[in-house]
């Protein structure tokens, strides 16, 4: 009888973050659709009353179903069978539970049968799943790829593919192959048009997370002879059409329930999805950005699991007469894991306002010309976005990370043992930092705004926030921690050598990224005081953190790379 | 659960016989049956206190249940029934579930909750006249909703309500309305040419029960979960309201809900559904609560014991003539 929405007030807590009601008036088009669905809303307060009946439930499924099952899903993993993938019990009442709920095609609209949510619901519920089984919300989250169907499809493909989602169809994208992971220019998976003008695939995809789905979305070479990314376009396989087999399932450490495929394509029949060579530099794109912000929140789910494991356990655990929570060391790695944590949070749903707010637009702008006002702001949001998602998943992937570390040092010995939920989540969260992009690549998408000065621009709006008396001290901090981060860019783009450049790149990031998520804590408390806690703690956490790069970078002679660089002579 | 120990009216056989049903053995053959049918189902729920989490509030001094500190909640095993009926509407396109319920103004509540999961509609039989009724005054109360609802196949409830724990309303509904009654039911395995199959879990075992239409078929706690709650369907019904409920809505969703007949849930009274007033309410229970005790648990003493099973199973034994379990 848990409930992961109702029983987490921080969530509320986003939710109604001021911007929302202008994400939900223009995601709404003034609530227009009123009139067409008897399940739109009438207005903004009947909006955010939708979206809190339906997170009510994602939260009352998570805590009672998803939740208990995640262990016997972990153990039992799914298997192939015949070519394709059977899921773990569980999963499959999992699934069961979430298609019966209308959880698919949450944010498509409703005329394929949607609930028209903004990202920031949308990604909230991924939040819940996630801390409820992280495995299983990929197979949940991987509805998303429906986003780029709507984005880039044409309209009968749009109609015949997203409706199915909405009805409950899983889907997947089959990008990497043995020899293109993060490098997908080298894709090689052959798509031959056929003399009718259909196409179909051949050739192999490796590490496809839930490969055996309905709808897949594949990236193929379409032109002969290419070799670059230029080469590539974007297909959709219908399995119900056959032609693609799974033969294995990688044998994984964490995130068991979560069947990760290779796939062989057998002249498997695929409609093309927009234009041809624009499959990697267009549309995949726009899939991982989205898909990087479904791993944002499946981090912050696992930093959320890993805080209530530990806390309960620190309050129940009796050492030296008394709950090992009353010792300082035990209680500052709890307080730095929950700073953490709501950090995460707090730049996660940052992160996902800006993309509603631009991705609203850019729907918008397909139904009318965008006033120049509206275009404006359309272009704000679109690069905060663009800088944001790569912060965002590399910061709280990277966290998530820590805190199930933490987690299990909380556990001592048990943490060791197979006994303990901790285990589960410390092998679950090591891949949040890896795929869709791992942290490497996510400051390499990052560092240009740096670069550029989006960050800097970004933290100097907060800079005017006003702030109530008791947070000074704290926002004097964060100016301080801005002029070291100033003074670092500099020092570093004041070296002509990109080597130095890329070697001091993730320092820079992880600067602005403390900063940032230092001033949405200082946000969050001037309409929570809740959160004042997790500022201080954060705010002093990340003035360290700050601390060490500047000390790093100051100290370091560009000439000394050479002390850590291989080369082959 | 530390609540009441009442002196039952000894009206109404427990319910657990199956009237007129056939007993069948394993070898049962399911007549298959291609062609479906539209039904007409009745749910019977119950809101109820939820006694699964009683705090030391959860009785007042005179003994009663204190309603005000225990929230109220669709009682448990209705919601399987709720279960049962929504797999026969999916297997019979065009079948209706209607929801009943006998209670406050507000168990309206637990109608919408139904309909969340897929109900199509609601009645909340509620009437001063009818409080303080046992369960003798509440099947005749519901049997006479049941009439005026008219057309049904199948009645389906839950075994009992976690308030009462009677299990006694079902059965009693079943002989006013003179009509079969299946209990313990953990499965409708088969609905076709007037007849239910129905899989039933006794003490030690199961039993396949076939019984003609209209029938009352009373759910156990152990047949499949209710599915959840539908995103679509919470946003849609979500201002279904009874009359009495409609009035405190905002100006604009009372308007809405005029506009929409299906957001308009209906409110029974005693003399809608041409009740006896003699018969209904606290006039028409024969219940009278004699005693009430509080029985607290307490942890008296620790006893260690060897690790035998002589030991362990003395202990049992005391245990067992102690009333402790068992």
């Amino acid at each position: 009888m848990a409930n992961f929405y109702t029983d987490n007030p921080d969530l509320k807590h986003h939710l109604t973050h001021p911007l929302m009601e202008k994400i939900v008036a223009l995601k709404e088009r003034d609530y227009t659709d009123a009139q067409k669905y008897d399940y739109a809303p009438l207005d903004f307060e009947d909006a955010m009353d939708n979206y809190e009946r339906v997170l009510d439930i994602v939260g009352e499924i998570c805590g009672d179903i998803i939740a208990p099952n995640a262990e016997d899903v972990d153990h039992q993993g799914p298997k192939v069978v015949d070519g394709h993938v059977e899921y773990a019990d569980g999963t499959k009442v999992n699934l069961d539970a979430v298609r019966k709920a209308g959880l698919m095609g949450m944010s498509m609209p409703r005329r394929f049968g949607g609930l028209n949510f903004p990202i920031t619901p949308y990604i909230m519920a991924a939040d819940i799943v996630s801390r409820a089984d992280t495995g299983f919300e990929n197979l949940w989250g991987l509805q998303d790829c429906a986003e780029t169907i709507y984005e880039f499809a044409d309209e009968e493909q749009k109609k015949k593919y997203i409706t199915r989602v909405c009805e409950g169809e899983t889907m997947s994208m089959d990008l990497t192959e043995p020899d293109a992971g993060s490098d997908l220019q080298s894709v090689m998976l052959k798509a031959t048009k056929k003399e009718d003008g259909s196409w179909v695939l051949n050739g192999v995809k490796r590490f496809i997370t839930n490969g055996d789905s309905d709808i897949h979305l594949v990236l193929a070479r379409s032109e002969e002879g290419s070799k670059d990314g230029r080469g590539l376009s974007m297909f959709i396989y219908d399995k119900r059409n056959g032609g693609v087999t799974v033969r294995r399932i990688e044998n994984k450490m964490g995130i068991k329930g979560s069947p990760t495929c290779e796939l062989v394509y057998k002249d498997a029949p695929a409609e093309l999805v927009g234009s041809t060579r624009l499959g990697l530099i267009k549309y995949v794109m726009a899939l991982m950005n989205g898909a990087r912000l479904g791993i944002a929140a499946q981090s912050v789910g696992i930093s959320e699991a890993a805080y209530r494991e530990a806390l309960s356990y620190a309050q129940e655990r009796m050492q030296f007469g008394k709950a090992i929570i009353n010792f300082p060391a035990v209680a500052e790695i709890l307080s730095v894991m929950k700073a953490k944590l709501d950090a995460s949070r707090a730049l996660l749903y940052a992160c996902s306002r800006f993309v509603d707010m631009y991705k609203i637009y850019d729907d918008i702008a397909k139904e009318r010309p965008l006033s120049v006002e509206e275009k404006k702001e359309q272009k704000y949001y679109s690069r905060l976005a663009d800088a944001f998602t790569p912060l965002a998943k590399g910061m709280t992937s990277e966290y998530c990370n820590q805190n199930a570390y933490d987690c299990i040092q909380i556990h001592g010995g048990s943490g060791f043992m197979k006994d303990y939920t901790c285990e589960r989540l410390y092998r679950d969260a090591r891949i949040t930092s890896i795929y869709e992009g791992t942290t490497q690549l996510q400051v390499v998408a990052a560092i240009r705004h740096v670069s550029t000065g989006t960050y800097l621009n970004k933290i100097r709006e907060y800079e005017a926030m006003e702030v109530c008396a008791e947070d000074e001290a704290v926002k004097n901090t964060l100016v301080f921690m801005t002029q070291q981060y100033a003074d670092a860019v500099q020092a570093v783009l004041g070296v002509d050598n990109t080597q130095f450049h890329d070697f001091m790149a993730r320092r820079l990031v992880e600067m602005a990224g403390h900063i940032i998520m230092g001033y949405l804590l200082l946000e969050d408390t001037q309409r929570n005081g809740a959160f004042r806690k997790s500022l201080n703690v954060y705010v002093k956490y990340g003035q360290a953190e700050v601390e060490r790069h500047a000390s790093f970078i100051g100290n370091f002679q560009p000439e000394q790379i050479k002390n850590y660089l291989y080369t082959n002579d | 659960m530390p609540t009441s120990a009442c002196a039952e009216s000894g009206i109404g056989s427990y319910g657990s016989v199956a009237l007129t049903s056939t007993r069948l053995n394993t070898s049962f053959i399911n007549i298959t049956e291609t062609l479906t049918m539209s039904l007409n189902i009745i749910v019977l729920a119950k809101q109820v206190p939820d006694t699964r989490n009683v705090g030391k509030d959860a009785m007042k001094e005179d003994g009663t249940i204190n309603r005000a500190a225990l929230p109220a909640i669709f009682n448990p095993e209705d919601l399987n029934a709720l279960e049962q009926a929504l797999r026969l509407k999916d297997a019979n396109p065009g079948s209706t579930v209607t929801l009943l319920t006998m209670g406050l103004p507000r168990a309206a509540e637990i109608i919408r909750e139904a309909i969340y999961r897929g109900a199509d509609t609601g009645i909340v039989l509620t009437d001063r006249a009818l409080g303080g009724a046992d369960t003798l005054a509440t099947s005749y109360s519901l049997a006479q909703a049941v009439k005026k609802i008219g057309n049904y196949d199948i009645i389906l409830g839950g075994r009992q309500a976690i308030d009462g724990d009677t299990a006694q309303v079902g059965p009693q509904i079943a002989e006013k309305l003179g009509i079969p009654q299946v209990t313990y039911a953990e499965e409708i395995v088969d609905l076709s040419n007037g007849h239910v199959t129905v899989k039933r879990r006794l003490e030690h075992g199961v039993e396949t029960v076939k019984a003609p239409l209209p029938c009352v078929v009373t759910v156990n706690g152990t047949a499949a979960d209710c599915r959840p709650r539908n995103a679509i369907r919470v946003q849609k019904y979500k201002y279904a309201t009874s009359p009495s409920e409609t009035g405190k809505l905002p100006e604009r969703i009372q308007e809405l809900v005029k506009n929409r007949p299906e957001l308009q849930l209906n409110e029974w009274s005693a003399a809608f559904v041409e009740a006896d007033p003699e018969q209904i309410g606290l006039a028409g229970s024969p219940t009278k609560v004699k005693n009430v005790e509080n029985v607290v648990f307490t942890a008296k003493d620790c006893r260690r014991l060897d690790n035998n099973d002589e030991q362990i199973e003395d202990l049992i034994k005391e245990l067992i003539t102690n009333h402790t379990i068992g």
